[in-house]
């Protein structure tokens, strides 16, 4: 075990170095830079801009310096925001984006896990067809149309709760169950189908003939099988509920991670978006070795080698 | 089975808790300016949508319109702008211009305050520009300083003492600007974030004299000078700016608080104002405009904006180096159906480069000719009825709006010439970097004013114009352009612009579309603000009624 995790944990490593690298020089060949703006700045003040930050140094001299001080923990000032360094931009964002993301999460798994076993054991019944359009609806629906349908029923017709912001607890709501019904969707077609595929198991039928309960059958003996494709597609979707929605985020006005990751990339800001890129990958590899952990914990037929 | 109900009554308690207590308690609300108790007169918080997040509250290191917005509600230039614009004394109570128009001189008043309680004084503005103008700081707007003597040679690294420049402080409340060429605009260009002064001492305390990104603009150390300071500055979500109680004007400000949204998207800026979370957007969404206007007119502002929607020729590429094609093209579109079927703001069709009445400037060259004329000339250029017209391809930057302008005027130009362009879209950076690089043929392209006056829109086609970007150029336009400031009257300057205006209807080096509108969803308890041609009010005469 302890074998498996080292060894996944340098390969990790090694993974994160390269999308480092990658990202740091695919973003200097995209056209355009941080200073680009449509009234043209003179060239001695873009000289001045550069110098300032040590863009005009040569690239490989940049590259290393970003390594120096990445290595320090220090993932350098904003271009876009001067006088905020991405450090602090990535610390006081990332927190609001979790808790959407941990909210709408539980909402998801409860709503999405109950209606995939209800539709599982209630195969072809209107509980199983109406689970499935639920499904399908949150699937193929985008949140930034349930968003804003959802603000008009509740905020402006009812008045229930801000159209937009992120001041008060009730500003929560709305974002965490459009962002949790997306995610909710998903897991419950994930589930019926491994509870489908776990249901008709031989080891069933066995526990069901020692007289063992509907409810203990299922919740003791098939949950455990059935939920593996759940656990497997959790790994990558965590890191994507945690690091935040663009489309949520913008919709909402949250001062979230997540719309730095778009808005970065259009603003050039160089450091905030290889700050924004090493977040992810980091949390997408931590994520895939948790699950690689809990799968094997959860299916006896797993067995984790280095 | 038990297992059903149990977990549909789990899935139901967790919505429950999701909705429950859904009360009314919304946090900014418009409304909560109302609520005080009864002897207390309400405290006047204003809500207002600011378009994005400031990069910065140091304001001589931004660009930006939300940016100009709030400039002036934390600090005051030595001159300011009533709502009409018209120049007005700002920390200056009197000046005095020199008859060559080369040297101001600014008497400051004796109660200009930092909100600190400092005095402001001309050793401060001189400080300032000195900072707004050393290279290291690398400020993107240090040009607007450059009508100054040695300004643009400090700014470069060329002179580095700066008491050779033309900024002295004779006196703690006199300042003297000495400049290079006469600038008959300078007052105007002076309501601009670039001359605002800094408090310097709080500066050095950061040690942002000669550095971007110290900590001096957080609320807890920010100074200003302006009718209001900076309360909360929470990033992506707002910005409180409350009443200065040591602004020397501070009777005439009417507003207790202003918040600042930074509301990107106008579709959710919008769903805010229904909601009753503000008084006033930044903008308002295309799709929105009509069904505002049937049902509740009295919450629509469109107001005239001092800027031009145009597209460039790259008159390098076939065919545009002909400018038969040109004036062609420019003909074969129909401006008023565009204006009224497409962007439906009240946007003014343009036949000209300036926008009308301009501080008393009115082009009287416009660009005339049918289109029969258009399709004689299109055959004169040896496309007849369009046959053999090159590929042309028309670039603009990815939006909704320009995407459904250009689909129109394909349409025309399809339907009036028979020539066939194709479009393409490029994210805005990348689209900049095409213009700036001169590598299209033809593209979308927008200019806003810098200051209230025809100057600016002149400057735009001067060769070595970093904004040009059209390699069109013209040894007479540039002469005029040159002599311009320096003539004897405001007059003789307009006769200057009238010629050059005249250069441009004949030689189209950009095709006019129309002048700028801006839209906005206000409610009519806002009183006395509005947008002004350059869309930065001055916030002490806006008022909210009860």
């Amino acid at each position: 075990m302890l074998r498996f995790i080292t060894s996944r944990f340098l390969q990790s490593l090694l993974a994160l170095f390269l999308v480092i690298t990658a990202t740091f020089f695919m973003l200097r060949f995209v056209p355009g830079g941080p200073f680009t703006a449509e009234k043209a700045v003179t060239p001695e003040i873009l000289r001045n801009l550069e110098a300032h930050y040590g863009l005009d140094k040569p690239l490989w001299r940049q590259y290393l310096d970003y390594l120096g001080s990445l290595a320090q923990g220090d993932l350098g000032p904003s271009f876009k925001y001067p006088n905020r360094t991405v450090n602090e931009i990535i610390a006081d964002k990332v927190p609001v984006s979790a808790e959407l993301g941990a909210l709408a999460l539980s909402l998801a798994l409860v709503l999405g896990i109950s209606l995939g076993t209800l539709a599982a054991i209630r195969r072809n019944t209107w509980i199983d067809y109406t689970a499935s359009t639920f499904g399908m609806a949150g699937i193929s629906i985008p949140t930034f149309v349930v968003g804003p349908l959802l603000v008009l029923a509740f905020a402006i017709h009812l008045g229930w709760f801000n159209a937009s912001g992120w001041y008060g607890p009730l500003d929560r709501v709305l974002p965490a169950i459009v962002l949790g019904l997306a995610y909710a969707a998903p897991i419950s077609r994930l589930t019926r189908g491994g509870m489908l595929e776990v249901l008709n198991q031989d080891f069933i039928r066995t526990a069901r003939a020692k007289g063992a309960s509907e409810f203990r059958v299922v919740t003791r003996h098939a949950l455990r099988g059935g939920l593996l494709p759940v656990i497997t597609y959790l790994g990558p979707a965590v890191a994507g509920i945690l690091t935040g929605s663009f489309v949520i985020e913008t919709i909402f006005q949250i001062p979230g991670i997540g719309r730095e990751f778009v808005n970065s990339a259009f603003n050039r800001d160089y450091t905030l978006v290889l700050g924004t890129v090493i977040l992810y990958a980091g949390l997408i590899m931590a994520l895939n070795l948790v699950v690689d952990i809990v799968q094997a914990w959860l299916n006896p037929k797993v067995r984790l080698e280095a | 089975m038990p297992i059903r109900p149990r977990l549909l009554v789990a899935a139901l308690l967790f919505t429950c808790l999701f909705g429950a207590g859904c009360g009314k308690s919304k946090s900014p609300s418009p409304d909560s300016s109302s609520a005080a108790g009864s002897q207390v007169p309400a405290r006047k918080v204003l809500h207002m949508g600011n378009g994005a997040e400031p990069q910065e509250l140091d304001f001589q290191v931004v660009t930006g319109m939300p940016e100009h917005r709030l400039a002036l509600a934390f600090f005051e230039g030595l001159i300011s702008e009533d709502p009409q614009l018209n120049i007005i004394p700002g920390v200056a109570e009197k000046w005095d211009i020199s008859p060559d128009g080369l040297t101001y001189t600014f008497h400051m008043r004796a109660d200009a305050k930092w909100s600190n309680g400092d005095a402001v004084t001309a050793a401060d503005f001189v400080q300032s520009y000195q900072r707004i103008l050393t290279p290291a700081l690398a400020a993107e707007y240090s040009y607007m300083l450059w009508h100054v003597t040695g300004a643009e040679d400090f700014n470069k690294g060329k002179l580095t003492d700066f008491a050779q420049t033309g900024f002295k402080a004779l006196d703690p409340r006199t300042l003297r600007l000495t400049l290079r060429q006469p600038t008959p605009f300078l007052l105007h260009a002076m309501n601009h974030y670039a001359w605002f002064p800094l408090h310097i001492p709080t500066l050095k305390k950061f040690g942002a004299l000669e550095r971007k990104g110290t900590r001096w603009s957080r609320p807890e150390s920010f100074v200003g000078n302006g009718p209001y300071l900076l309360k909360e500055w929470s990033p992506n979500q707002r910005i409180v700016a409350v009443r200065s109680p040591t602004y020397w004007d501070r009777a005439t400000v009417k507003i207790d608080e202003i918040h600042f949204y930074p509301i990107e998207l106008a579709e959710t800026e919008e769903r805010m104002f229904r909601a009753g979370q503000l008084h006033a957007t930044y903008e308002l969404p295309l799709s929105k405009l009509a069904v505002y206007r049937r049902d509740q007119p009295e919450s629509v502002r469109v107001d005239p904006f001092n800027g031009i929607y145009f597209y460039r020729f790259n008159v390098k590429r076939k065919p545009f180096d002909d400018v038969r094609v040109r004036r062609a093209l420019t003909l074969a579109i129909d401006r008023e159906t565009l204006v009224s079927k497409v962007t439906l703001a009240d946007e003014l069709p343009a036949y000209d480069f300036t926008p009308p009445n301009l501080i008393g400037f009115k082009s009287r060259h416009a660009i005339q000719g049918d289109l029969a004329e258009a399709k004689r000339l299109l055959a004169e250029a040896g496309y007849p009825e369009g046959k053999g017209f090159p590929k042309v391809e028309l670039l603009y930057n990815t939006l909704e709006k320009h995407r459904i302008i250009a689909e129109a005027i394909q349409q025309m130009w399809r339907k009036n010439l028979g020539v066939d362009i194709t479009l393409y879209n490029q994210e805005w950076k990348v689209y900049i970097d095409s213009q700036h690089s001169k590598n299209y043929q033809l593209a979308r392209a927008g200019w806003i004013a810098d200051y209230v006056d025809p100057h600016t829109f002149f400057d735009l086609w001067a060769t070595d114009g970093g904004n040009n970007n059209t390699h069109w150029s013209s040894a007479e336009y540039d002469r005029l352009l040159r002599s311009a400031l320096g003539a004897p009257s405001t007059e003789a300057r307009y006769d200057i612009y009238q010629q050059m205006e005249k250069i441009l209807v004949d030689e189209l080096p950009v095709l006019p579309i129309f002048f700028y509108t801006r839209a906005r969803l206000q409610s009519p308890k806002l009183k006395g603000y509005y947008t002004t041609p350059l869309d930065n009010y001055p916030w002490k005469y806006a008022d909210l009624a009860p």
